[in-house]
């Protein structure tokens, strides 16, 4: 009917293929295994939900209440209604309801001989010892705090992260041997590259908060600096605020910042924005939790000055600004409408923070660039000096703690090559397995009927509970119920609908009963071309077409658009050939103890 | 047979019609036929047809015998009317359904078995009287719902799953219809929706006896090498005659077609058929010539489709009975039924 064309079939050999369709676990930048893991919570699993996480995400009860969840607004469910899975929640059940005890550690091998240095007790070098010590390396780690955890135990406020859940984290990663040495900050990366370490890891972090210069900064000392401020309230150095507090800045540590305020004494706590809400760098749950805690959000107020009075700080000068915005939404001009003061106790300066390395000399051949920040390489993760690596806040600024993670991951990985002798840059592709789901004629290993539910809230202390203390943590956490029926939210987009052209005869029986009319058959053709003739548009660019082969009997090809396919299975139901299956898609991810290093360049322990 | 409720999610750049519905809306339970059957893709191209049309769902009227093809009505527009009859008996519920209310559309869903065998007599005489419906002929060759005998359209030579020869000549369906003076005969495929829902739409709209005749391969029985009604066989002795457009009383005509190609035919409602010659030597408006065309391909094993001949001029039943124009039940009681001396003066009438 149709004459052939010459086109390109979707490359599905290529694990990033189907990966993408797996919106959440793509969006992860370890990329979890989020369907999985959350299938094993519905079915009541939960050990082995926390050991499926943990692969990748290696704080499951830490990141399952403050991760910064990139899955979540990518999430296929946003897509087809309003709101997406509540993953980052569902991981905390995984972790609330499973013993630690059964969680069995991986087996540690006989030393082999390599010390690495890590700078800083945090995620990202957390993560490096979490790979690098069951391979036999001795890790020590330097950190200059009495405790571990960097800025997840500094920065984060208990009542979002209790401190036993860190504990016992960390705890399962320290107790594989890693030698922490509190209290003990590097003062000098000469002096430690001169202790012969094998290599170095540097996941000292972001911890300078940045400043505000502007008139009255010095005159008080009820200005402080968001950050250190945080930690000094985690050390219990400071317990009590003023009334009236003004934060400046909205971001996720002003979040923390102002949440903090109101369980340390204050009644009246304002966040000020100099931008309207659009331009908010906040987490919109951190904003909306926030919110309920009766904090004002104040925009369009930009600092001026401190306003003091007999040595004392009595309130803030604020200049009123206006914005003119163009089409995109995006800043075109701005103007100053006025003046106000509002008057207050303290202020909390939380307007970001950035990475500091006065103790790395700099003629040790570690290059720094222009905005004095060291040159580290995005795959391996080393700086310009073969053996030293960085990752976390500390290689590429202020990011979050999953990307901390991803970080030691790769690092990990590098480590081990450069100690092996391996080439740190020739390493593992991602791998693929693909195990079909059909369990008999019409059934499936995964629950493919949609389920119209909303999305479930979490439960949590009633407001007038919050504030007695500072560490009582305000999200109780779904039940085991509330959670399996969260679960069945989720629409399977590991559940991959695989095609396989020579089976078709082009009944258009998937075409007929898909509920999103996501399949075509036509005349082969670009992606472009094919785009503009699909059954249903198909314009969200970010989702890949699949594009058969040509068909048997036509020579015209099956393209499914992936964007809005709810992994129903019915075009697999439908199907007379089972040219349509549905196969349980698992990202084979490789990690440090994954990497094959070639034998004649592998070298002895000593 | 499949199990879960199609789930209710709609694509968000689904276009909806003039009644503000989308194709969605127009969908019914979820079918029970055997995955792959043609069947299920007749249903698809009547959600699309109905949809296309903006019909009220309320303002349709699905009737059906006994067969595979007789509980498809049951999958599409779930909220318009419906009734399933006995075993051939189809023609004549619409018959007495379509006298007493002639402001509906009337969709009869058959198949081979129960129109061109125990329902033969039921259909020619529906069509002798232009009774004004569309009648739909889910043609598979085979008795699919009893395991896969021969029906009356199974073509000599044609082999049953089991390597069984059919010797019976087959009865054609359009050729029946085109000599008991049928006013829109056409041929489709259920793998070829671009030809068939436009085919729906002008049936649908056509005053009179609409026949279309769908090749819908029975997937369980009937689709193997040796069936002249299987996918391949269908695809491979395909013969687009005549290509049809539907176009809408207001709608214009964006296709562009060469002159003296087309023909345009106007329906009572002012809706359009533009005809494109697919085979130059086709003339749709002639039955003489579309007869001897069809048979002239048959025997060449050739399935010609598309719109085979099209007569919007000739009355209907009501014409020709001069029917009331209201439905019956739009009329006041005392007009209706006016009593025992009217009665008595119609029986009068006859002694």
């Amino acid at each position: 009917m149709t004459k052939k064309t010459v086109f390109q079939p979707t490359d599905t050999s290529n694990p990033d293929y189907y990966h993408r369709v797996v919106d959440c676990q793509w969006a992860c930048p370890a990329h979890t295994d989020v369907p999985g893991y959350i299938r094993l919570i519905a079915q009541g699993r939960y050990a082995d939900a926390y050991r499926l996480n943990r692969k990748s995400n290696i704080f499951p009860g830490i990141l399952g209440r403050v991760c910064d969840r990139p899955c979540e607004p990518a999430c296929r469910r946003g897509r087809i209604e309003e709101t997406p899975v509540a993953i980052c929640r569902l991981k905390r059940v995984a972790s609330d309801l499973t013993d630690k005890n059964d969680i069995q550690l991986p087996e540690i091998a006989p030393a082999n001989g390599k010390r690495i240095a890590c700078v800083g007790a945090g995620c990202a070098s957390l993560a490096v010892a979490n790979d690098l010590l069951p391979l036999g390396y001795e890790l020590v780690i330097y950190e200059a705090l009495g405790t571990s955890g960097g800025l997840m135990r500094t920065n984060i406020p208990s009542f979002r992260l209790p401190a036993d859940v860190l504990d016992q984290e960390i705890g399962m990663i320290i107790g594989m041997g890693a030698d922490i040495r509190f209290n003990h900050p590097v003062e000098s990366m000469k002096a430690l590259l001169e202790e012969g370490f094998d290599a170095v890891f540097v996941g000292s972090g972001a911890p300078k908060g940045k400043n505000l210069e502007i008139p009255g900064r010095y005159d008080s000392d009820r200005i402080h600096i968001g950050i250190d401020w945080l930690e000094s309230v985690a050390f219990e150095h400071v317990d009590s605020i003023g009334e009236r507090v003004l934060i400046i800045g909205v971001g996720n540590t002003a979040m923390d910042c102002c949440r903090t305020s109101l369980r340390l004494g204050a009644t009246d706590v304002k966040v000020m924005a100099r931008k309207p809400r659009a331009f908010f760098k906040a987490s919109d749950w951190e904003l909306e939790d926030a919110e309920e805690e009766n904090v004002e959000i104040v925009v369009n107020h930009s600092p001026k000055a401190f306003v003091i009075e007999d040595g004392r700080l009595v309130g803030m000068q604020f200049e009123l600004m206006e914005y003119e915005l163009d089409s995109d939404g995006r800043i075109e001009s701005s103007r100053v409408t006025g003046e106000t003061i509002i008057p207050c106790d303290d202020v909390v300066l939380a307007i970001g923070q950035e990475n500091a390395f006065p103790w790395i000399e700099r003629d040790l051949g570690i290059e720094f660039d222009r905005w004095d920040v060291p040159v580290v390489d995005t795959v391996t993760f080393e700086s310009t000096k073969t053996g030293v690596f960085f990752g976390g806040d500390a290689a590429f600024g202020p990011k979050n703690i999953i990307w901390a993670v991803e970080h030691g991951h790769q690092a990990a990985i590098s480590i081990h090559k450069y100690c092996q002798g391996g080439d740190i840059a020739d390493r593992m592709p991602d791998g693929m397995n693909l195990v079909s789901a059909k369990m008999g004629i019409h059934e499936w290993s995964f629950s493919n009927s949609y389920d119209a539910s909303a999305r479930h809230q979490v439960p949590s202390v009633h407001l007038g509970g919050r504030f007695k203390q500072l560490d009582i943590e305000v999200e109780l956490g779904f039940t085991s119920d509330l959670a399996a029926e969260e679960v069945e939210r989720c629409l399977n987009c590991d559940l991959q609908t695989v095609f396989t052209e020579k089976l078709c005869i082009e009944c258009d029986a998937c075409i007929d009963v898909c509920p999103v009319k996501c399949l075509t058959i036509t005349a082969a053709g670009t992606e472009e071309d094919l785009r503009t003739r699909l059954t249903a548009p198909a314009k969200n660019l970010d989702q890949g077409l699949l594009v058969s082969g040509a068909l048997p009997q036509t020579g015209r090809v099956m393209v499914k658009d992936e964007d809005l396919c709810v992994h129903c299975s019915l075009c697999a139901e439908r199907c007379p050939t089972a040219a349509w299956d549905m196969q349980k898609f698992t990202l084979e991810r490789p990690y440090a103890g994954d990497q094959h290093i070639p034998e004649p360049l592998r070298k002895s322990g000593t | 047979m499949t199990y879960i409720r199609r789930p209710n999610v709609v694509h968000p750049d689904m276009p909806s019609n003039e009644l503000g519905l989308t194709a969605r809306d127009y969908e019914g339970g979820i079918s029970s036929l055997c995955a792959g059957c043609g069947h299920d893709s007749v249903t698809s191209a009547f959600v699309q047809a109905l949809f296309e049309l903006s019909i009220p769902p309320h303002r349709v009227a699905k009737l059906s015998g006994i067969g595979c093809s007789s509980k498809t009505p049951a999958y599409f527009a779930s909220a318009s009317h419906g009734f399933n009859s006995v075993h051939g008996r189809m023609p004549s519920v619409a018959t007495g359904a379509n006298s007493v209310n002639r402001d509906l559309h009337y969709i009869g869903v058959s198949g081979d078995g129960d129109s061109l065998s125990i329902g033969f007599g039921q259909l020619c005489h529906a069509i002798r009287r232009n009774v004004n419906m569309l009648y739909v002929i889910d043609n598979n060759g085979v008795y699919g719902l009893t395991k896969g005998q021969f029906s009356a359209s199974a073509d000599v030579g044609t082999t049953a799953k089991k390597g069984e020869v059919n010797i019976q000549p087959p009865i054609d369906a359009c050729m029946t219809a085109l000599t008991m003076g049928c006013t829109f005969v056409a041929r489709s495929f259920s793998g070829d929706k671009e030809q068939l829902v436009p085919l729906l739409k002008a049936g649908l709209v056509h005053k009179g006896f609409a026949l279309i005749d769908v090749v819908s391969p029975c997937v369980t029985f009937n689709d193997h090498l040796g069936s002249t009604k299987s996918y391949d066989f269908t695809r491979q002795h395909y013969h687009p005659a005549i290509h049809a457009d539907f176009i809408a009383p207001a709608g214009e005509i964006t296709a562009s077609y060469r002159d003296g190609d087309t023909i345009s035919v106007v329906l009572h409602d002012g809706s359009r058929v533009v005809l494109r010659k697919v085979d130059e030597q086709y003339d749709p408006t002639d039955r003489i010539a579309s007869y001897a065309f069809l048979q002239k391909h048959a025997a060449a094993q050739e399935i010609v489709t598309g719109l085979l001949f099209i007569d919007d001029a000739k009355p209907d039943m009501h014409e020709t009975h001069k029917v009331v124009e209201q439905p019956l039940n739009s009329i006041d009681f005392d007009t209706l039924c006016p009593g025992q001396s009217a009665l008595a003066e119609l029986q009068n009438r006859f002694r």
